[in-house]
């Protein structure tokens, strides 16, 4: 007994320095590249894919003594490591990409990052609807960032389960039939009297939801950084048709990127999807055997933006010039339109937008859609939104506000008032 | 040690200096070089645990935020914060309901099945190995298993039930269910390990002890009862000490349970959001990188630890000891 005691304490030591040794080490410093003058390694981190591995050849075969490593991680465990790394003044990457819902906080940290006005990045300001830019554009004025991909929206939408709940199947069709998201849930309206068994017309509260903020203007917060989501009529009008979608029994209320959402796409419950570009990768993933039920139409209300990333350089690096130089080539309306056509990422730049390689395409699994213009078009009609620091905190927030919802823990009025609380305390530090 | 020199006693020849520089060195050797031995442990502890803990106590009393560039002493401020945030009460409850649910079935049933593999089983080499398989599983594979398990529409559990006509239980949205459904990872997880403690328990309980009661008349289950149970008190009052450790610190399980969307809030009603996923949301799960109330949660978890096992350590002791 007492050698089992002995050892087992042992056990729980050697545990306890593992996971402390653990801790310490994800704040260490990851060393330092010592690359001569003539010979550069530059390291950039990303999150997902960006696409970027035959762009890094090129560059590389173009720039001799030039090295380029990608370090990837997930969308959250990069964000995380990215503040770890910029608190602590190590371990960052030459090149940092950085989320949408995260760059009005990085914007707000411009010490961290290298002004890429002084590398001519003036000069691109052009190519970028106005927005996009500005969202990488410290309140000192600093440009902190260059855009990569933007989130458009479109719906995606099951032909075969249209078609048997009696509605139109073409997208210009349902395109005329939902201009608005309450037209949009009247079609539900439509869909739910002859629904196929066991299916509802939308996937997830919280996607739609999604959908409707992501074209408000101001959304969450008002120009001058004010936190206004208790008093905007439009943050309120987009948390009312969720309800409604509810209340009308159109809505399946999993919760996205679940298990049982998953599941959904295989076992096709649902009938619509609000679909940003990146989203169609996703739907091919979960459901592989679906190819040809799939179709795509125009978002109600106008364009709509979810995601969409930015390249920054860090003051950390050691090699400012040409990291900054890379991340001109990685963004540069060539390189995003190679990236759309291989990867799917739809750029933001407008030249891309508006050129035929991205009009022209089409995708098979989504009965050959005009997806390119669809998504394009989406991006050119996109009205900006003002970002706040703690955008995610409170979308996050309203996602679980829905949610109680949905799985009937609260009534919508109490779920309303937790929501305004817990938005208030997100941006409040 | 006189008895060392007392046999080295080097003749008159050595100079008396020499004589008390050698004692002085031997008496170093005694007393010094113990400490030397350990001290490479204490160092390693030093840097990787007692240093962390001063600097995070450091920390929880500064307004310290992981980005912004420079940090305030604040005193206690965070800690009176903490005492009226309702969310981290909130954690408490649910650690303390998720241990409750999976420690005291945990440990009965590691009892009885110690006790099972403690008899003449066939195969027993295989049984008590059996048990100890679930260890040596990754932690998240278990979670993220168990997880669809668990799931509303195409959960086995729900599956199951329905065969029997119940409807589909939503285990993640509900409160308890959800403590459930967490508690069963730990159990499944841990009751093979403890068992095996339990056992190697037992096989040192004198065989003598049980012939007694055999010849009073004690049947196999008083006998269970009466000699197994207070046998194993030291060992009963380690396992309850270390699953209290360990269940206070949950958070893979109940992490990896809540779908991606919810973040680290422990589901849309934060119903199953435990005291380390609180302090992980405050710090490094969110947009707020508060580094200084993340550290005061820290502290408090572990002032609920020391107080809650100093709690279990007088309950057990009431087992009535072996020696009485």
């Amino acid at each position: 007994m007492n050698s089992i005691l002995k050892r087992r304490g042992r056990l729980v030591l050697v545990a306890a320095f593992v996971a402390v040794a653990a801790t310490a080490s994800g704040l260490s410093v990851k060393g330092a590249s010592a690359a001569k003058r003539s010979n550069i390694t530059l390291t950039i981190d990303v999150f997902g894919d960006f696409g970027y591995h035959d762009l890094y050849k090129q560059y590389e075969a173009s720039h001799p003594g030039i090295t380029i490593k990608e370090d990837t991680e997930d969308y959250a465990p990069h964000h995380t490591a990215l503040a770890q790394h910029l608190a602590t003044g190590a371990g960052a990457d030459d090149i940092e990409a950085i989320e949408v819902g995260f760059i009005a906080q990085y914007a707000a940290q411009p010490q961290y990052f290298v002004n890429l006005k002084s590398y001519g990045a003036k000069n691109l300001k052009k190519l970028y609807p106005a927005w996009k830019w500005n969202q990488a554009v410290a309140r000192n004025n600093s440009v902190i960032g260059l855009g990569t991909d933007v989130g458009s929206l479109g719906i995606c939408y099951r032909k075969d389960l249209f078609k048997q709940a009696g509605l139109p199947t073409k997208p210009a069709a349902l395109a005329k039939l939902w201009p608005t998201w309450s037209k949009f849930l009247a079609v539900g309206k439509r869909y739910q009297k002859h629904a196929p068994a066991g299916t509802k017309f939308i996937d997830s509260g919280s996607n739609l939801y999604n959908a409707i903020i992501g074209q408000a203007n101001p959304a969450y917060y008002s120009k001058s950084g004010k936190l206004i989501v208790k008093s905007n009529a439009k943050v309120k009008a987009a948390w009312g048709l969720t309800m409604k979608a509810f209340k009308l029994h159109e809505d399946l209320g999993l919760s996205a990127f679940s298990n049982d959402w998953n599941t959904g796409f295989k076992k096709g419950t649902f009938a619509t999807v609000t679909c940003p570009a990146w989203m169609m990768g996703y739907i091919q993933g979960q459901a592989p055997d679906a190819s040809g039920k799939w179709n795509i139409a125009d978002v109600p209300g106008g364009g709509g933006n979810w995601g969409g990333s930015f390249l920054t350089v860090t003051k950390q690096s050691q090699h400012q010039a040409e990291a900054a130089a890379l991340v001109k080539f990685l963004t540069s309306p060539k390189s995003e339109t190679y990236v759309f056509k291989h990867t799917g990422n739809l750029s933001s730049e407008i030249p891309v937008l508006k050129s035929k390689a991205v009009q022209k395409f089409r995708n098979p699994y989504f009965s050959n859609a005009p997806v390119g213009k669809i998504f394009a078009n989406s991006a050119l009609k996109l009205k900006p939104q003002i970002l706040g620091p703690h955008q995610g905190d409170i979308q996050t927030a309203a996602s679980n506000a829905i949610q109680r919802v949905e799985q009937h823990k609260q009534s919508p009025a109490a779920s309303w008032t937790q929501f305004l609380k817990d938005a208030a305390t997100a941006a409040g530090g | 040690m006189s008895a060392v020199s007392g046999t080295r006693d080097a003749g008159g020849a050595t100079p008396a200096r020499l004589r008390t520089r050698r004692k002085v060195l031997r008496r170093l050797d005694t007393k010094l070089s113990p400490y030397l031995y350990i001290a490479p442990f204490f160092f390693i502890f030093g840097v990787f645990g007692l240093f962390p803990l001063g600097y995070t106590a450091y920390v929880s009393l500064t307004d310290r935020n992981l980005l912004a560039p420079v940090s305030h002493f604040i005193g206690l401020h965070n800690y009176a914060l903490l005492i009226h945030d309702s969310y981290f009460w909130n954690a408490v409850e649910n650690t303390f309901g998720i241990w409750f649910l999976s420690t005291v079935p945990q440990l009965l049933l590691a009892l009885v099945i110690a006790h099972v593999l403690n008899t003449q089983l066939h195969a027993r080499t295989f049984f008590r190995m059996a048990v100890l398989l679930p260890q040596v599983t990754s932690i998240v594979a278990v979670a993220l298993i168990f997880t669809q398990l668990f799931g509303h529409d195409y959960g086995f559990f729900n599956y199951f039930l329905g065969k029997f006509g119940v409807h589909h239980v939503y285990w993640e949205a509900g409160r308890f269910s959800s403590w459930v459904a967490i508690s069963t990872m730990v159990m499944w997880r841990w009751t093979g390990y403890n068992a095996l403690i339990y056992l190697a328990a037992m096989q040192s309980i004198p065989e003598e002890l049980y012939e007694a009661a055999a010849v009073d008349g004690a049947r196999r289950f008083r006998q269970f009862i009466h000699v197994t149970v207070p046998m194993l008190r030291p060992t009963i009052l380690f396992t309850v000490i270390i699953s209290t450790i360990g269940g206070l610190q949950l958070f893979t399980e109940a992490f990896l349970f809540s779908s991606r969307s919810s973040g680290a809030t422990g589901g849309a009603g934060r119903q199953y959001q435990t005291i380390v996923m609180y302090l992980y949301e405050k710090f490094l799960g969110s947009t707020q990188f508060k580094f200084g109330y993340a550290a005061a949660i820290a502290w408090c978890l572990v002032l609920l630890i020391a107080l809650f096992g100093l709690v279990n350590w007088l309950l057990v002791s009431r087992i009535r000891s072996a020696e009485t």
